[in-house]
């Protein structure tokens, strides 16, 4: 029986991973050209991708707490930061293997959001957006003073990730093959965003993650028909610290060095400019957005020639480079919000919109 | 005993600036329910116009700081006009990263315009002292602390007996039922922010002032003043100057006694003594101290 493309009529093929039979053709290429990608661009650009596919991961987490389950939060730095000093602390002082430290930071981290969660419960909207600020604030204070595993204001390294005698970061030796560092990390950072993504995905389409819409849409009518608000809420928190805590050790990792500096309260924002450029409350957006928002000051760079700038050393102000490309942040975020609620997700879900209906739309 | 009441004097000068800044984010939530981040960016535009009006110009420091305080709240009004009534009716989140987003743009163009160089602001009081019960004290501060009175006592005139103060309680209560009784919503929503910035202009000049200087750092300001807001609860101006010296005076205490007697809990403990008291404060009262709860319906 056929039926027009589109219309559903029950509850499960709307929360169908992959709904028409063309979509597995679409992940199976997605699949091909990720695979095929560090032989075609060049070190740098691949340094562009894995700095995304981290930030996403953390961008997903941001997203299933503020877009999906409508709860503010300030304090991602902080958690990132916890998991990166998690990952340097067990990969490096103890020695541990990367199947050990990425999923013990990430536990680390959903702890501390556990923790947390019960302030989310008792505290409503800008209050609780407010008390994550001052989360980033306390977690500065503590990575600075907790010398004996952060190392304090000069900061520490963070192992490569290692399997016993494999450096996963440098999987060219291993198999023989001529591979670079970025090469290697993007073909061990990638399987990793895909687990992320899907796990975020079956998360969002299923009984929790309508709960967690219920919550953000009206939480007094979600307690009406019986979902456990309270509930719902910690789980939440815990979710998005796991995913941001992996992320911290992912980034540590691949940065190979963190100092408190790195967990600052810009890192929160530009986490929250990820989650709105992207496209609140869709977990494919995340990654929209991160990829926006790790490329923006590449591309200003490289526009910079042709722009009006001040020398770089100028201490006396002027346009400088820094300063374009925060200028440029502040003005996307504020844009976006204005002009574009739904972020890159909703100019993507237009524009496929408008073709799947061509010639009739309007 | 001198330096513990030296230490609350300047808890006491301190927590007068916090209030201030906390009357800031008040002023505009009480009417709006927006919650300004860019406020602590609006201390520092206003600090630097009346630098710019007053040392650059040449006007006398008074002129200059009216001048500044007229063209803050033009600033305010033209934020609220482009801006915030945009997002009537947006997810508080939303609205706030908005507010984010401009106080980045802001801070940029204040140092791509003044540089990172500090500045002394040329206010007439300087750097002299008077001694008060054994405590020195900078003119400044007292100074400080009376504006704040005055400031926060003609708010208080303002909002009991003026139209305007009781259409922007009228409207804080309930902005349709305002709009249905026909006080004009917008214009508050206007004159709230434009109030907020004047405000701002006063208090970054105390910020500003012996023994600070003026540099784009000060906008930072804000963030060590946002428990006090939370703490008064953040639609309550009395609360704001409560909050604003409780910060103070604890903040000035730890960082005056904490290296002595528990140097175990290493440096900067003074920056998050604020939040952990405010983190204290919410976790018994949500809505802070002075602030009123919300009611909620299906």
């Amino acid at each position: 029986m056929s039926r027009p493309e589109g219309l559903r009529t029950r509850y499960g093929e709307h929360t169908r991973l992959l709904r028409r039979r063309v979509d597995r053709l679409w992940v199976a290429l997605l699949l091909v050209a990720i695979a095929a990608t560090p032989a075609v661009l060049d070190d740098a650009w691949l340094s562009v991708l894995t700095f995304t596919a981290i930030a996403a991961i953390g961008a997903i987490g941001l997203n299933l707490l503020t877009g999906f389950t409508g709860q503010v939060s300030l304090g991602h730095a902080f958690f990132i930061g916890l998991g990166a000093y998690t990952a340097g602390y067990l990969g490096g002082d103890l020695r541990l293997p990367v199947l050990v430290w990425l999923p013990a930071a990430g536990l680390v981290g959903a702890l501390v959001g556990l923790a947390i969660g019960p302030f989310a419960v008792r505290l409503k909207g800008i209050y609780l957006g407010i008390v994550t600020l001052g989360l980033v604030f306390l977690g500065e204070y503590a990575f600075q003073n907790l010398r004996v595993i952060t190392g304090g204001p000069q900061g520490r390294a963070i192992p490569s990730p290692r399997i016993g005698d494999v450096d996963l970061a440098d999987l060219g030796a291993l198999l023989g093959l001529d591979l670079s560092r970025e090469q290697s990390f993007f073909y061990f950072i990638a399987p990793l965003l895909l687990a992320a993504t899907l796990f975020a995905k079956n998360v969002a389409r299923g009984r929790t993650g309508r709960a967690f819409q219920a919550v953000r849409d009206r939480e007094i009518a979600a307690a009406v028909i019986g979902v456990d608000v309270a509930r719902y809420k910690v789980a939440a928190f815990g979710l998005s610290s796991f995913y941001a805590a992996a992320s911290g050790a992912l980034l540590g990792s691949y940065v190979r060095h963190v100092t408190p500096a790195s967990f600052d309260l810009f890192v929160s924002v530009q986490f929250v400019a990820m989650v709105i450029v992207g496209g609140v409350g869709t977990v494919y957006g995340s990654i929209f957005g991160a990829l926006f928002i790790v490329l923006l000051p590449r591309v200003v760079e490289q526009l910079s020639p042709i722009l009006p700038l001040a020398s770089e050393s100028s201490a006396g102000g002027g346009l400088t480079l820094a300063v374009l490309n925060q200028v440029i942040y502040g003005l996307l975020i504020v844009g976006f919000l204005v002009a574009e609620p739904l972020g890159l997700a909703g100019i993507w879900a237009r524009l496929r919109l408008y073709f799947r209906t061509w010639p009739f739309s309007y | 005993m001198t330096e513990l009441l030296q230490l609350l004097t300047q808890g006491i000068a301190l927590g007068a600036i916090y209030g201030l800044v906390a009357l800031g984010f008040v002023l505009i939530y009480k009417a709006t329910e927006v919650i300004n981040f860019a406020h602590g960016e609006f201390l520092l535009l206003g600090a630097y116009t009346v630098y710019a009006f007053h040392a650059v110009v040449g006007l006398p420091f008074y002129v200059a700081a009216v001048l500044a305080m007229l063209a803050m709240a033009a600033l305010g009004w033209a934020v609220e006009r482009s801006l915030l009534r945009r997002m009537i009716g947006r997810p508080t989140f939303s609205v706030a990263m908005v507010t984010i987003g401009l106080a980045i743009v802001l801070r940029q163009v204040v140092a791509a315009a003044a540089g990172y160089d500090d500045r002394v602001i040329g206010d007439p009081w300087g750097a002299s002292t008077v001694t008060l019960a054994g405590a020195q004290v900078n003119v400044v501060s007292l100074v400080t602390v009376g504006a704040t009175a005055v400031l926060f006592a003609a708010f208080f005139v303002f909002f009991r007996r003026s139209k305007y103060g009781l259409a922007m309680r009228a409207t804080a209560i309930d902005h349709e039922a305002a709009l249905a009784v026909g006080i004009p919503v917008r214009q508050v929503y206007a004159l709230s922010w434009m109030l907020a910035a004047a405000t701002a202009t006063v208090g970054g000049v105390f910020l500003a002032a012996f023994p600070a200087t003026l540099s784009p750092a000060l906008g930072f300001v804000a963030f060590r003043a946002f428990p006090a807001a939370i703490v008064g609860g953040l639609d309550s101006p009395g609360g704001a100057i409560v909050g604003g010296l409780l910060i103070g005076v604890t903040e000035m205490l730890v960082q005056g006694y904490q290296p002595r007697f528990a140097p175990w809990l290493g440096n900067d403990v003074h920056v998050v003594a604020s939040y952990v008291l405010m983190i204290a404060v919410l976790v018994v009262r949500p809505y802070g101290l002075f602030g009123t709860p919300k009611v909620e319906r299906v």
